[in-house]
């Protein structure tokens, strides 16, 4: 019997590796071997641990430390019926199953800091193929095959960018990954890494031998602790097997690979900004051209592929570019990963193929809206995406068919909104957020995001002016138009498709001074429901500026003009009879 | 090798001088440097603008560029609070303000006491459980109000 805990950083979070301490403590060694695992993209189900035993497998979700006893137990009896109140649920199987996985299939289901599970499961196959029996030419043409577009939100042809950095003359070129996974919402890469690491490894190094470039360094971001310390143990232990470093697979090719850590810059997410920041300078975008394939670090021709990209290369070596484009729609091969958050019930990684459309996503395998409400809208590549409406639940999941929507396919960040979520709020969040990680190299952007964010400041607050969103508008186009990389040109897009398909939620805040959601705290008005008021006094007791009035066991009342809308009655109030309005 | 405030230098002299000569290794020394005070002292940038002959002032320029670097020692604690697209969702505003509330602090605020820092920062990549804080690198997830003033107890119970 082997035990299996999944031990992503989510899955350490919701206590996995409470679970796992417990078990290694109290397990019968002789009856299961016990060892983790990445993430298998459950979130809403971690702590998860999975029983292999003969060849039937069993998940079990939501472990706590208490389950610990109850796990050894089974280990010596076999007798299912002490794990069966934490095996998973026909219905949550379907999370899973309902999903096809390329870039992810291997991620929580092979322990990502031993090599020899990945290379028992074909492992390092790919590379092998490449370097004995492909040209790098070859390889461009199955890539070309394949379809294959960058994951990182752009969505670019994968082989161009290859053949572009193939062409470029110059013996000393660079393959670098885009691991600053900024958008906030987003954690495929931070999982691939996490789960599966040598996967990119492989990827990388096939994208090295294609473009001619002898060095490869992945830029990973700050935040992900976890995924910095596997990936190097990763790159440690496939160098010491003659994967990377000098002659790799015993053949003429020589590449290394190191991982620089980011410092905390959303714009080092572009690809320019993101050399600068490598070469140890401000994250500032350059001027193109030239390209990076043609002048990028260290003004040397590189390539710079985001990871979820490299994850799906060595499927694509192993089973050929055909099977991989067989998948998809007409203008988007292959696959996507999103992850699927926010007021959803099953939130977690999902891996579907282009051309389902976003009710499978969010109904079919997300289960739907949270706590019985009513979804209002998804959002979809983060700062530099857009939020799509209820009404167009059935947009087909493909390059062409999101942009058409105002949104981007972006990164794979999809949260969803529903009745309690104000669209002008959400478009502040994302304002705010652009503004504070605009570089500050031109100006459109710094100073342009700085104005609608203002704008927005004033509309959320109750201080919207008459023209506000033909001046926002007027300002989204200018920015669009005038700025120097991606991240200015997409910042107006979470306001043009808010103001796109709610415009009568920002006509509410500046003409009716109010918020339909009841979120934007200075427009609401808080008052008690005198039917459900049992008089407890709680709310009074805990009224920081003595608003409320009433007596015990009577229904209390709340004097608006001392208010200061807090919530922090409503937030005590054991009976909701705390409105708002 | 103490400085007048009591910064020693010594602690990063070696570090230092294995990337001095590696050309890029500029924020690759400031996080180093972090690590080991957890802060960048400015006795630190002036030594190690002495070292790599880089100036200080831009050094300073690559310093603020980033969040990640800070300048000014921390608490014990260094909360930091999740500002992702699904923790805003899930009411991570809430969780602000308890924080503010129970500790007293602001954004970039440490307690008095030199116990708790809170800082505001990007999605920490745990969207499953949002809304989300990391407290020394160990992140407690699905926060409510409640949850958290507990977190924070325990831990000032500990000291």
């Amino acid at each position: 019997m082997k035990i299996v805990v999944g031990q992503g950083s989510c899955g350490i979070a919701a206590g996995a590796a409470k679970v796992y301490d417990g078990l290694n403590n109290n397990l019968d060694k002789s009856k299961a071997t016990l060892t983790f695992s990445g993430c298998v993209g459950m979130c809403y189900l971690e702590p998860i641990v999975d029983i292999y035993d003969d060849d039937k497998m069993t998940r079990l979700v939501r472990v706590s430390e208490n389950d610990v006893d109850n796990i050894c137990k089974f280990a010596q009896t076999k007798d299912y019926s002490l794990i069966e109140n934490i095996t998973i649920s026909k219905d949550d199987e379907e999370f899973l199953t309902k999903q096809t996985r390329i870039a992810l299939r291997k991620c929580g289901i092979i322990n990502p800091e031993e090599i020899d599970d990945y290379i028992q499961s074909d492992g390092y196959t790919a590379i092998e193929k490449v370097l004995t029996t492909m040209s790098p030419e070859d390889v461009i043409e199955t890539i070309k095959t394949s379809g294959l577009a960058g994951r990182g939100g752009a969505g670019f042809p994968t082989w161009f960018k290859w053949n572009a950095a193939r062409q470029s003359q110059g013996d000393e070129k660079y393959l670098i990954c885009n691991a600053d996974e900024g958008d906030p919402g987003a954690f495929m890469d931070r999982a691939v890494i996490e789960s599966d690491p040598h996967n990119l490894i492989e990827g990388m190094i096939i994208g090295a031998y294609a473009i001619g470039a002898k060095h490869a360094v992945v830029y990973v971001r700050a935040e992900y602790p976890l995924a910095i310390k596997r990936l190097q143990k990763a790159i440690d232990q496939a160098t010491e097997k003659g994967f990377l470093g000098k002659n790799i697979c015993g053949t003429e090719f020589s590449c290394d690979m190191k991982i620089k850590a980011g410092a905390g810059a959303f714009v080092c997410g572009e690809e320019t900004a993101l050399i600068e920041s490598l070469e140890g300078q401000r994250g500032m975008p350059r001027l193109k051209p030239p390209f990076p394939a043609q002048s990028g670090y260290w003004n040397k021709p590189s390539n710079i592929n985001n990871v979820e990209t490299f994850a799906n290369v060595t499927w694509i070596i192993n089973n050929g570019g055909e099977a991989f484009a067989a998948m998809g729609t007409e203008n988007s091969k292959g696959t996507k990963v999103f992850a699927l958050t926010g007021k959803i019930k099953r939130g977690g990684l999902v891996e579907i193929p282009m051309g389902k459309t976003l009710r499978d996503v969010i109904y079919d395998i997300g289960g739907g809206i949270r706590d019985n409400k009513e979804f209002k809208a998804v959002q979809l590549g983060g700062p530099s995406g857009g939020c799509i409406p209820a009404e167009l639940i059935d947009t087909v999941i493909d390059y062409k068919s999101l942009g058409a929507t105002g949104a981007i396919m972006g990164s794979g960040g999809m949260v969803v909104m529903d009745e309690s979520t104000c669209m002008v709020s959400m478009a502040k969040f994302f304002l705010d957020f652009t503004a504070k990680e605009s570089c500050g190299k031109c100006v459109h952007c710094r100073i342009g995001t700085k104005r609608m964010l203002e704008i927005l400041e004033r509309i959320t607050t109750g201080k919207g002016q008459e023209n506000d969103i033909e001046l926002l508008e007027e300002l989204c186009f200018a920015i669009k138009d005038g700025a120097l990389c991606g991240l200015g040109q997409t910042a107006p897009n979470p306001v043009l498709t808010t103001i796109k398909y709610f415009r009568n939620e920002y006509e509410a805040h500046i003409n009716d001074k109010k918020c339909p959601a009841c979120e934007c705290a200075e427009m609401l008005t808080y008052s008690i429901d005198k039917e459900l008021c049992k008089g407890c006094t709680l709310c009074a007791i805990n009224c920081p500026v003595k608003a409320i009035n009433g007596s015990v066991k009577t229904a209390h009342e709340i004097n608006s003009e001392i208010c200061i809308k807090c919530g922090k009655c409503k937030e005590v109030c054991k009976f909701s009879a705390v409105k708002l309005s | 090798m103490s400085s007048k405030n009591g910064i020693d230098l010594s602690l990063i002299q070696d570090m230092v001088e294995e990337y001095k000569d590696i050309k890029g290794s500029l924020i690759t020394i400031l996080q180093k440097t972090q690590e080991v005070y957890d802060y960048l002292p400015e006795e630190a940038i002036k030594y190690i603008s002495e070292k790599t002959s880089i100036p200080c002032s831009e050094i300073m320029g690559v310093a603020t560029f980033y969040t990640q670097f800070r300048f000014q020692p921390v608490g014990k604690y260094m909360v930091m609070l999740c500002q992702g697209t699904a923790c805003h969702v899930n009411g991570s505003k809430k969780i602000m303000k308890t924080i503010n509330e129970y500790l007293g602090i602001s954004d970039g605020e440490t307690t008095e006491d030199g116990l708790f820092s809170l800082k505001c920062v990007a999605c920490l990549g745990c969207c499953s459980l949002s809304p989300v804080m990391m407290i020394n690198d160990k992140t407690y997830g699905s926060l409510t109000p409640e949850k958290t003033r507990e977190i924070l107890r325990q831990l000032k119970e500990e000291n």
